[in-house]
């Protein structure tokens, strides 16, 4: 998924028409001032920390700001934070509105009744993790019909809103549904939904875009999450790569298998540490590639966990002999190895024919890595 | 009779002339699978593993009566491909193709349903009754006939799971791989009445992962509606919390989604939970031996 950060956010929200107030990108004190100085952006001002994590209000990631010095006060703090595990490199200023209620409305996917649900709770400017189911009020939209009139005329009613504003709300939610559907968006979220005087403003917009829709929206391939330099290599050769902080490297095929054997493992005392979905292979190559990455990330021990079904036991051998030949003696490992299915026969015999045995039981495979990676068993 | 599937189950495969569509087109014939069409627009006329390839799926319905479709296009076609082989009046579509958005699946499903149609996945495996039809990816190696059902959202482990049955000298009555997307044509609640009411299943295994609420659904459906008996497994225990689908995901699921949450549900729900997928054959045996006793 694409997370985008606010003013990426805000961007699609100008596009689509729902009200925003003033404001501006800044990537350094010099510039916020000057945005203030030339009236770019109207004082007084917010100076708003460009991350993805929540919770920027209390964290002092939000500071208000009346003079261009203390704009330039603000935006040098700012910058300089480290805000839950990531740092500060964009603000956005926008004018501070005189605001008379807060709300919240979003839409998102509803997986159990697979339908878009609208959701909309007078409690906004709070995470609404905290706000009382009794005070959110979730509405199904079907896809046929889309965003009806009745609902809008609910979701207003459930904001408290009446006349302009509720008329304000009308093409609010019609501007969002249309978004979440045209851009592919996982989650679009307002909150707060800020009344100020007969209308409504955005003061805040979240908004995650599908990654599986990415063929259609090349504006977002520049816009990553953050990951690790071998998490990106990974994925330009198309295999899901994960780190974390243990010593045992993991190679499986499928993400249920995956998680099945990191349970496994945790289960014997080891710890997980990169592991790496081979999804369906029948290309030896890519599986010698995953072993190259897989050495680079320098494990105690790495498990090999294959199914065989799109990906045959026999293409993985093969990949996986070429890669042992390939691997720099400094960077070996040891290695466990696990290979059923298709051709596992085949498989097995080109694995033993290198001097690999492949261990046929679960429970057996892993608690030989374990041993191997230096752990418990 | 066993789950969706059957001897007489006629199969067109949609993408039949590209590499996954030949192999497993192959493979399904393997199995025993009638496949009698195969579909890839422009190449009609010609024959992929002795299957007759049309231009559109209307056409391999009227020329063969094929009554059921193995979807392979890639993703960015596959929502033309399953309305397609809706408007052509195929009732069961297998999505295998991976990465559809989940927009244009919202689209898809509700437009099958909409014309009594049915799809399992996207991203999934797809359906077997050994000795009977496979529509779908699912190794043949892994399956000998016998009287447990197994549904799962899982590919691999799904595999392994089936696998380790047959290992056991025990054997399927039909699995079905519901495949993980967010949203699914099939989910456990849709698929738990059919192995109900199927007379050559007793007894279910159902593989869950963490996320969504699918499981917890299911558990609910069992309590009040499945008379019998269930192992359930759930990967992913040990997952590190990821990357969490923003703030309005989480108040829908709201105390919902970890793996403990998914097997107290199903504990609770009287299902027997498996805590690594080796333990499930041995649950299965249990059963299945209470069973012949009785």
């Amino acid at each position: 998924m694409v997370k985008l950060a606010e003013w990426r956010g805000k961007e699609i929200f100008q596009k689509y028409g729902i009200p925003l107030p003033k404001g501006h990108v800044a990537r350094s004190a010099e510039e916020a001032e000057s945005l203030v100085r030339h009236g770019t952006v109207p004082l007084p001002c917010v100076i708003k920390a460009q991350v993805l994590a929540g919770g920027r209000g209390k964290g002092g990631a939000v500071k208000f700001a009346a003079t261009p010095e203390e704009v330039r006060a603000a935006a040098t703090s700012i910058l300089g934070l480290e805000f839950k595990g990531e740092r500060v490199k964009e603000l956005l200023l926008e004018e501070k509105l005189a605001l008379s209620q807060e709300l919240y409305v979003s839409l998102t996917l509803d997986r159990s009744s697979r339908l878009p649900v609208l959701i909309a709770s007078g409690r906004g400017g709070v995470e609404i993790e905290s706000v009382d189911d009794h005070e959110i009020d979730r509405q199904p939209i079907h896809p046929f019909p889309g965003l009806t009139g009745y609902q809008k005329r609910r979701a207003a009613k459930v904001l408290g809103l009446s006349g302009g504003r509720a008329k304000s709300l009308d093409r609010l939610l019609d501007a969002l549904w249309k978004l979440f559907n045209s851009e592919d968006a996982e989650l679009v979220e307002i909150n707060p939904l800020a009344v100020v005087g007969d209308g409504l403003v955005a003061l805040d917009a979240k908004v995650i875009i599908e990654d599986d829709a990415a063929f259609r929206h090349p504006e977002y391939a520049d816009i990553r999450d953050d990951r690790t330099p071998l998490e990106e290599i990974a994925r330009e050769k198309e295999i899901a790569f994960v780190q974390l902080d243990g010593n045992i490297g993991v190679i499986a095929n499928g993400a249920g298998l995956t998680m099945a054997t990191l349970d496994v493992l945790s289960e014997f005392g080891g710890r997980p540490g990169v592991f790496l979905d081979l999804g369906g292979t029948d290309d030896p190559k890519k599986v010698t590639e995953a072993f190259l990455l897989m050495a680079q990330a320098r494990p105690s021990a790495v498990f090999l966990n294959i199914f065989g079904g799109v990906t045959r036991c026999d293409t993985v051998a093969k990949g996986l002999v070429e890669a042992m030949r390939q691997v720099p003696a400094s960077e070996r490992f040891p290695l466990v190895a696990r290979i059923r299915g298709n051709n596992e026969a085949e498989g097995v015999e080109i694995l033993r024919a290198a001097g690999i045995t492949s261990i046929p039981q679960l429970k057996e495979s892993a608690q030989a890595v374990v041993a191997a990676a230096g752990g418990r068993p | 009779m066993s789950v969706l599937v059957e001897a007489t189950t006629k199969v067109v495969v949609q993408g039949i002339t590209g590499h996954q569509g030949t192999v497993h087109t192959r493979q399904m014939r393997a199995f025993g699978t009638a496949v009698v069409a195969g579909v890839t627009p422009g190449k009609g006329g010609t024959t992929v593993e002795e299957t007759p390839v049309f231009d559109s799926v209307r056409e391999a319905v009227e020329k063969t009566g094929a009554n059921a479709s193995c979807i392979f296009v890639p993703a960015p076609f596959a929502k033309d491909a399953l309305l397609e082989s809706v408007d052509a009046g195929i009732p069961l579509a297998v999505i295998v193709t991976e990465h559809i958005p989940f927009h244009d699946m919202l689209v898809m499903y509700h437009y099958a349903r909409s014309r009594g149609a049915r799809i399992i996945g996207p991203n999934c495996p797809g359906i077997a009754a050994p000795g009977k039809a496979k529509v779908g990816i699912i190794p043949n190696v892994v399956f000998r006939p016998g009287r447990v059902g197994v549904i799962s959202r899982s590919g691999t482990l799904t595999y392994e799971i089936v696998n380790g049955i047959k290992e056991h000298g025990l054997g399927q009555s039909t699995c079905i791989g519901l495949g993980g997307d967010p949203v699914v044509g099939t989910s456990f609640v849709d698929a738990l009445p059919l192995f109900e009411k199927d007379p050559e299943t007793d007894l279910l295994v159902l593989v869950g992962e963490i996320g969504g609420t699918a499981e917890e659904d299911a558990a609910e459906y069992i309590r009040h509606h499945f008379t019998k008996p269930v192992v359930a497994y759930i990967a992913g225990r040990s997952a590190p919390p990821g990357k969490r689908m923003g703030h309005a995901g989480a108040i829908i699921s709201r105390g919902k989604g970890t793996a403990e949450t998914k097997l107290a549900a199903l504990e609770g729900a009287g299902a027997k939970v498996a805590r690594f997928p080796y333990e499930i054959p041995d649950l299965v045996a249990e059963i299945a031996r209470g069973q012949a006793r009785r």
